[in-house]
């Protein structure tokens, strides 16, 4: 019999690290407050307490540091786990994941594997003040060498930390900070599917809408309220954003004629970009309207007073949707 | 002539050759009590290597044969001293113009001389060699090295009581890097977790143009005070020094004494690469100044009064006229590396994108029918 846990997805990669931790001791968590708060959104909570400061500890604030250490652990044979506490905090690692993390393996010519998983909570609508509500995975899935990733449920939560860590390269775990209290079935025995293919999560034969993270749940809403309307959306949950499982979009726009991205990220030079780019060129003939993108504005992320404003949700959806349609 | 002349700095090897311990820090001079008229042989043997590698590189580069060279001219001492004073299971993170440091580990020179070629980024083991690939963005190497020594710390390496088990690290960096955060946080991290490496800053006195003051209100050897890094200046064109003082500290790092910074005080005599034209931003006489502070010649005056003869400078000559041919000779018969493998390395597991791409570039490769 499998055996079923309902937790949110906080809870979700909280277990999914103490599993990853039990099993392997070379598997080691750091970065700011992790340690005995577990994290600012408390997703590391109680590993300090169960296996201690040699394998769960708190790093400077210093998050060069805490990626380019992560870099010479990875060459010592650890599996180093970083935490950036938050999505726009993460600019001062930035040369050490592009230019060093990205292309040790390329650099020493595969002497040098990096199992290096660096978690980013990302995302808004939270209400929080500057820096703490982006989604700067573009300037990531821009660079060789890395892989992205992003779950959207705690399923794929607690599966896919464990799948990244035993990744002999460097993966970008992509938290979708606003649905970490959101839950759902785990199942404890068997992983769903591979890494980085992407999931229909929801079938339906006129409009494709390709999403990740948080918008996946927001994308779902607007796919019901479509039945209304008699419009059957099929909803893409990508889970890897680099790389982007195309074969199943391609699929599944080749069914439907029309592709609609969600995502919160500013929709220039975006993932959502690549997927649009992409799509016209292998899907071109099956097209029966333009890949249309939702997503934030290419503007700084703004006060919280106005996020609700600029992230996307079920209408600004469904009026992609519209527009598709209407070609 | 130098702002930094009045800061105290361990030297056993005057300019002049004469050797004296220091009474101040006889506490290293017992590592030049254990070294044997071989280790000095070696010592010289590797600094000529190092400086006729260095020149016949040059002349490379200026054939055509290298698109960059980046001499080390003039820091042979600070290099092969501390190099030898590296220990077996140790690990050097380096930063790009440690040559001398290769040398005294093993790494192919034509490996160097490959990457600046560019047939590779620098394609050597780094565990079989213990010394690690260059790092070419400033300070980034530092941090790994500094990860690399906690590690070892975690692994509880350190102090074991048994000295063959125990491991240190050394990293490289110059002046120049000390500016940079990496640096900072380097120290910062070190000293937090008390792990086992040596910081070797050699302070070669210039960063391209830009003179060590533009990096530093105080001397670089108190740079990780702050952090909980004591530090030590050397003279570091005295090879001697430089052994010394780099295996005292890195034997206190295996015993467990956490970090520790050596400014080695030297002069690139060289350009910054062979990019450069230092003529534009100093003078003749600083460079002459330092040209009479030469470490192969102050360690040839003391190698001679103790009674090393004539034979043995003849036979050093001629056997870097041997390796001069021959790595001009292996640089001639570099072969451009296959396209493919741009691709292979990227990642460890499949990708399909760059296999993809791989793939498009065979098909319009071969669609030239292997005439383009």
């Amino acid at each position: 019999m499998t055996n079923f846990a309902d937790m949110a997805i906080a809870k979700a990669i909280n277990a999914g690290l103490r599993k990853a931790m039990s099993e392997d001791s070379k598997v080691l968590v750091f970065g700011e407050d992790v340690a005995q708060l577990g994290g600012v959104f408390r997703v590391t909570e109680g590993l300090h307490a169960e296996f201690g400061e040699s394998r769960i500890f708190n790093s400077p604030i210093a998050e060069s540091g805490i990626v380019g250490t992560a870099i010479g652990l990875a060459m010592r044979g650890y599996r180093p786990v970083a935490e950036i506490q938050f999505d726009g905090f993460i600019f001062p690692a930035f040369d050490q994941i592009t230019t060093q993390l990205a292309k040790m393996q390329n650099r020493s010519e595969g002497y040098h594997k990096m199992p290096v998983v660096i978690r980013v909570p990302f995302g808004g609508g939270i209400g929080a003040v500057e820096h703490h509500s982006e989604s700067p995975e573009a300037y990531f899935a821009h660079t060789a060498g890395l892989r992205l990733v992003s779950p959207s449920n705690p399923n794929d939560a607690y599966w896919m930390i464990q799948q990244a860590i035993r990744s002999n390269d460097p993966v970008m775990f992509f938290e979708p900070k606003r649905r970490y209290w959101q839950k759902g079935p785990v199942n404890l025995d068997t992983p769903p599917q591979d890494l980085y293919s992407a999931r229909v999560i929801r079938e339906g034969g006129d409009v494709t809408i390709a999403t990740y993270g948080p918008m996946v749940h927001t994308s779902l809403q607007a796919a019901e309220i479509a039945v209304s309307e008699g419009v059957n959306i099929e909803v893409i949950d990508l889970r890897s954003l680099s790389p982007i499982d195309f074969p199943t979009i391609i699929e599944s726009v080749k069914k439907t004629g029309r592709l609609v991205t969600v995502s919160e990220a500013p929709n220039s030079f975006s993932v959502a970009s690549e997927i649009s780019a992409r799509i016209t060129e292998e899907c071109f003939y099956h097209l029966q309207a333009p890949v249309l993108r939702v997503g934030g504005f290419d503007i700084p992320y703004p006060a919280a007073k106005l996020e609700e404003i600029y992230l996307p949700d079920a209408d600004r959806i469904l009026e992609a949707v519209d527009r598709s349609r209407a070609y | 002539m130098n702002a930094n002349d009045s800061v105290p700095m361990v030297q056993m090897l005057s300019p002049e050759g004469d050797f004296a311990v220091p009474k101040n820090y006889a506490e290293y001079g017992s590592y030049i009590e254990r070294l044997t008229e071989e280790d000095f042989l070696k010592f010289y043997r590797d600094m000529a290597r190092c400086r006729r590698f260095d020149n016949e590189a040059t002349a490379l580069q200026r054939q055509g044969q290298l698109g960059l060279w980046i001499p080390a001219v003039g820091q042979e001492a600070a290099q092969i001293g501390s190099g030898y004073a590296v220990g077996h299971n140790d690990h050097i993170f380096p930063s790009y113009r440690e040559h001398g440091v290769a040398i005294t580990h093993g790494v192919e020179l034509m490996s160097i001389l490959k990457m600046l070629r560019g047939v590779n980024h620098g394609g050597w083991n780094p565990d079989e060699t213990r010394f690690h690939l260059y790092g070419i963005v400033l300070g980034s190497q530092v941090l790994h090295a500094t990860g690399y020594a906690m590690g070892v710390k975690f692994d509880g390496k350190v102090a074991t009581g048994n000295k063959a088990e125990d491991l240190a690290v050394i990293s490289y960096f110059g002046d120049g890097a000390t500016a940079e955060g990496d640096i900072s946080e380097s120290f910062l991290f070190a000293a937090n977790t008390q792990s086992p490496i040596v910081f070797f800053c050699q302070n070669n006195q210039w960063a391209i143009s830009s003179p060590t003051a533009s990096q530093t209100r105080v001397p670089l050897y108190r740079r990780g005070e702050g952090f909980g890094v004591p530090g030590i200046r050397i003279d570091g064109n005295d090879v001697l020094a430089s052994y010394a003082v780099t295996a005292k500290h890195m034997d206190d790092a295996r015993e467990g004494a956490g970090p520790y910074m050596i400014e080695a005080l030297t002069y690139r005599i060289g350009a910054h690469t062979s990019s450069d034209d230092p003529t534009k931003y100093r003078s003749d006489e600083e460079v002459a100044y330092w040209a009479a502070r030469d470490p192969l010649k102050r360690f040839e005056t003391f190698l001679r009064r103790q009674g090393i003869g004539e034979d043995f400078f003849q036979e050093v000559e001629e056997a870097g006229e041997k390796l001069a041919a021959e790595i001009r000779e292996a640089t001639f018969a570099l072969k451009t590396p296959d396209m493919e493998d741009m691709f292979k390395y990227v990642y460890s597991e499949p990708h399909p994108v760059i296999d993809e791409q791989l793939d498009w570039l065979k098909r319009y490769e071969a669609s030239f029918g292997g005439e383009n």
